[in-house]
């Protein structure tokens, strides 16, 4: 615990804009099970963080919180705060749908929806009425097919269905889903632990792109992945945050005794 | 040394890992004799029960008719000239078909003989011929020829459902066989499709029962059922599936609702009777109540199959639309009741499957009257097919043994168009991820 607000109270890390999502002092409890402890993390806008950690450490638990998905889990229990552009996301008036609108996930495993790519992309949008007409809906999935980088795969079979892409080509369809609603931050949880390598670079790149116009907060259990594609890599273990820093200050330089073991592979 | 020992270790495992082997390849092919003897058995009581229910109830789809030439006299239908219709409907048609067959059979003609005539003929042959003169009251004075059913003993000699020897059962006398045998002779006795059959209601006079008024009694309980248990058995099933937390109460819910899926049906049908006849004082007998009490019965089936059609809905479907911030209704309305819909369907159909055939319950709600008009409404009295089969079975003409295999061909077929509705839904929507 003390070492995570140490690093994060070190100068010059956090910088003087201020973060994007912040957490509080969150604490997570699945029935009696403390699942995450005293959690403090700011999650800096226009960057990638990534959350590293053994398995059931508590960082998908931690990604889950910022779009409210705990909420679904029967049992769960959340304390603290976290905010998002300083507005605190589990106040009582917070709209979560509306919520969740302006904070996407994509999921471990691809799940498009069993309908047409096009319907797929364009079914965010057509929730939330951002298309005033079809030819508006229509340029609003062709831009978000573009930027996930699968438009031109899959131009000529938009009404063919999702479920009928490749593992890869799934995945950035929900990464295109994702962003058709122009949300600010994007919640990856293990989006590449169902691809193969070629589409994992694929994702990857995307997601070094994405970082322009989005807040990404990805999960992953390869550390290599966390290396390549994240700007700042926080380190859980067994529920707490261990440590957080730039990425290549965490390889290098780890503070804590934990993420050392951790990154070198003395365990996990 | 040591090579040799190993060698021998090596041979032991060997065999005993072969002699495992064996016994575990036997063990295999036992089972599958088991289940193939089984399913064997299983079939061959199906054929059995098939073939002596097609075997029985086959002739009752035809019906016997005999060709007479009718001289429509007007002396004898309409003495006084009326041509009104209270003259017409109440004429003597009887008089008419006895002149034709006397006419036939010219050595009948005295007291005995003319009764003898009257006999083979069904009250049938009358209502047509009726039907024929109030359609066009202009046939009267002109002769026709017309096909007119015969009464069910007749009917049942020429099946050859009955003895033609009166010491061994038969109910004919020598020159009755006679008369029978020389219409057949010439052709003018035929046994023709049984039209009674399908358009007619019940009646006593087992030549003209027909299945139609079970079959639209049956038609709109189904209606009133599939109005009523589909939307109340799903919302049901959506709310306890997706909305409702799980606590003691939902518990008690889901205990309950599985065990009024074994209660048995009668009891509904008690229960029907005291609230929906004795306290709401709805219209006995009729096909409204049979509906709402076949609602009873079905709902906890197609409750328990929602359920698991909605169950079976992966929930990464669910976590992918609300992340996109779909509210639990857009996720349950565009998502998840699309993608269950095949099985709910599929529960649906065996859930009707069960309340067509289903006769104790409208036992008790008074389903069970001889009705012999066909109901225009839900409203009217009815009977359905299942109590049909009950009625008929108990009827002792000999001629009803025969329609009550017919009643139950005819239902068995509406289970069969139920069940064949049912795969061909689940096989044109079923989604595969």
């Amino acid at each position: 615990m003390t070492t995570a607000s140490e690093s994060q109270s070190r100068p010059g890390d956090q910088g003087i804009n201020v973060a994007k999502v912040t957490a509080n002092d969150v604490n997570v409890y699945y029935g009696d099970k403390h699942a995450l402890k005293g959690v403090n993390l700011a999650i800096q806008a226009n960057e990638v963080t990534a959350l590293i950690g053994p398995s059931g450490c508590g960082k998908s638990t931690f990604l889950r919180c910022i779009n409210r998905m705990n909420d679904l889990i029967e049992g769960a229990r959340v304390t603290g705060t976290i905010t998002l552009d300083r507005q605190n996301i589990y106040d009582r008036d917070l709209d979560v749908v509306q919520l969740r609108a302006r904070v996407g996930m994509v999921f471990q495993k691809p799940n498009p929806f069993p309908k047409s790519i096009y319907d797929n992309v364009a079914y965010g949008p057509r929730l939330h009425g951002l298309a005033h007409s079809a030819a508006d809906l229509e340029e609003v999935v062709i831009t978000s097919l573009e930027r996930a980088g699968l438009y031109a795969e899959v131009k000529d079979r938009l009404d063919e269905p999702g479920t009928g892409l490749s593992g890869g080509q799934q995945q950035r369809l929900c990464i295109a889903r994702a962003i058709a609603v122009s949300p600010e931050v994007i919640l990856m949880d293990e989006p590449c632990s169902a691809l193969d390598p070629i589409a994992t670079a694929k994702v990857e790149e995307l997601i070094d792109e994405l970082r322009e116009n989005f807040t990404i907060v990805i999960v992953t259990h390869s550390m290599q992945q966390a290396a390549r594609v994240s700007q700042r890599t926080a380190f859980f273990h067994l529920g707490e945050l261990i440590e957080v820093g730039n990425t290549e200050q965490i390889f290098t330089n780890p503070q804590h005794k934990l993420t050392q073991g951790y990154i070198t592979g003395r365990f996990g | 040394m040591t090579e040799a020992v190993e060698q021998l270790r090596a041979s032991v495992i060997a065999g005993k890992v072969g002699a495992r082997l064996q016994r575990r390849y036997a063990a295999e092919k036992r089972f599958r004799v088991y289940g193939v003897a089984a399913i064997a058995i299983a079939l061959s009581f199906l054929a059995v029960l098939l073939v002596s229910i097609i075997a029985q109830g086959y002739s009752a789809f035809v019906q016997t008719e005999v060709r007479l030439t009718l001289d429509l006299d007007p002396a004898v239908i309409d003495p006084d000239g009326k041509r009104d219709h209270a003259t017409l409907s109440s004429a003597d048609y009887a008089t008419v078909i006895r002149n034709a067959l006397l006419a036939r059979f010219p050595d009948a003609d005295d007291r005995v003989g003319r009764r003898e005539l009257s006999h083979m003929m069904s009250q049938g042959a009358e209502l047509e011929v009726r039907k024929l003169v109030l359609a066009d009251p202009s046939v009267i004075g002109s002769r026709r020829e017309m096909w007119l059913p015969v009464a069910a003993p007749v009917d049942q000699l020429i099946k050859g459902n009955m003895e033609r020897a009166p010491d061994k059962g038969g109910q004919f006398k020598e020159r009755e066989l006679a008369r029978i045998d020389a219409l057949k002779a010439d052709g003018s006795l035929q046994t023709r499709f049984n039209r009674w059959l399908f358009t007619e209601g019940d009646s006593r006079q087992p030549e003209l029962a027909g299945l139609w008024g079970a079959v639209v009694g049956s038609f709109y309980s189904l209606l009133v059922t599939l109005a009523l248990s589909f939307p109340l058995g799903v919302a049901t099933a959506v709310y306890l599936e997706e909305f409702a937390s799980r606590s003691r109460w939902t518990d008690v819910i889901e205990v309950n609702i599985n065990n009024l899926a074994a209660v048995p049906s009668i009891v509904f049908g008690l229960l029907g009777l005291e609230i929906f006849l004795n306290l709401f004082e709805l219209p006995r007998s009729s096909p409204l109540v049979g509906g709402l009490v076949l609602t009873l019965v079905s709902l906890p089936t197609i409750i328990i199959a929602a359920r698991v059609a909605l169950k079976a809905v992966p929930p990464w479907i669910r976590e992918a639309a609300l992340g996109l911030g779909a509210s639990r209704l857009q996720m349950v309305a565009h998502h998840v009741l699309p993608l269950a819909m095949p099985g709910i369907l599929t529960g649906t159909i065996i859930g009707m499957a069960r309340a067509v055939g289903e006769s104790a319950p409208l036992l008790m709600i008074g389903m069970v009257a001889f009705i012999v008009d066909v109901p225009a409404t839900p409203m009217d009295p009815a009977t359905a097919l299942p109590v049909q089969v009950y009625l008929w079975a108990a009827s002792p003409e000999r001629a009803f043994i025969e329609r009550t295999s017919a009643a139950i061909i005819v239902l068995l077929c509406f289970l069969a168009v139920m069940n064949a509705t049912a795969i061909y839904l689940r096989k044109r929507f079923e989604r595969r991820w």
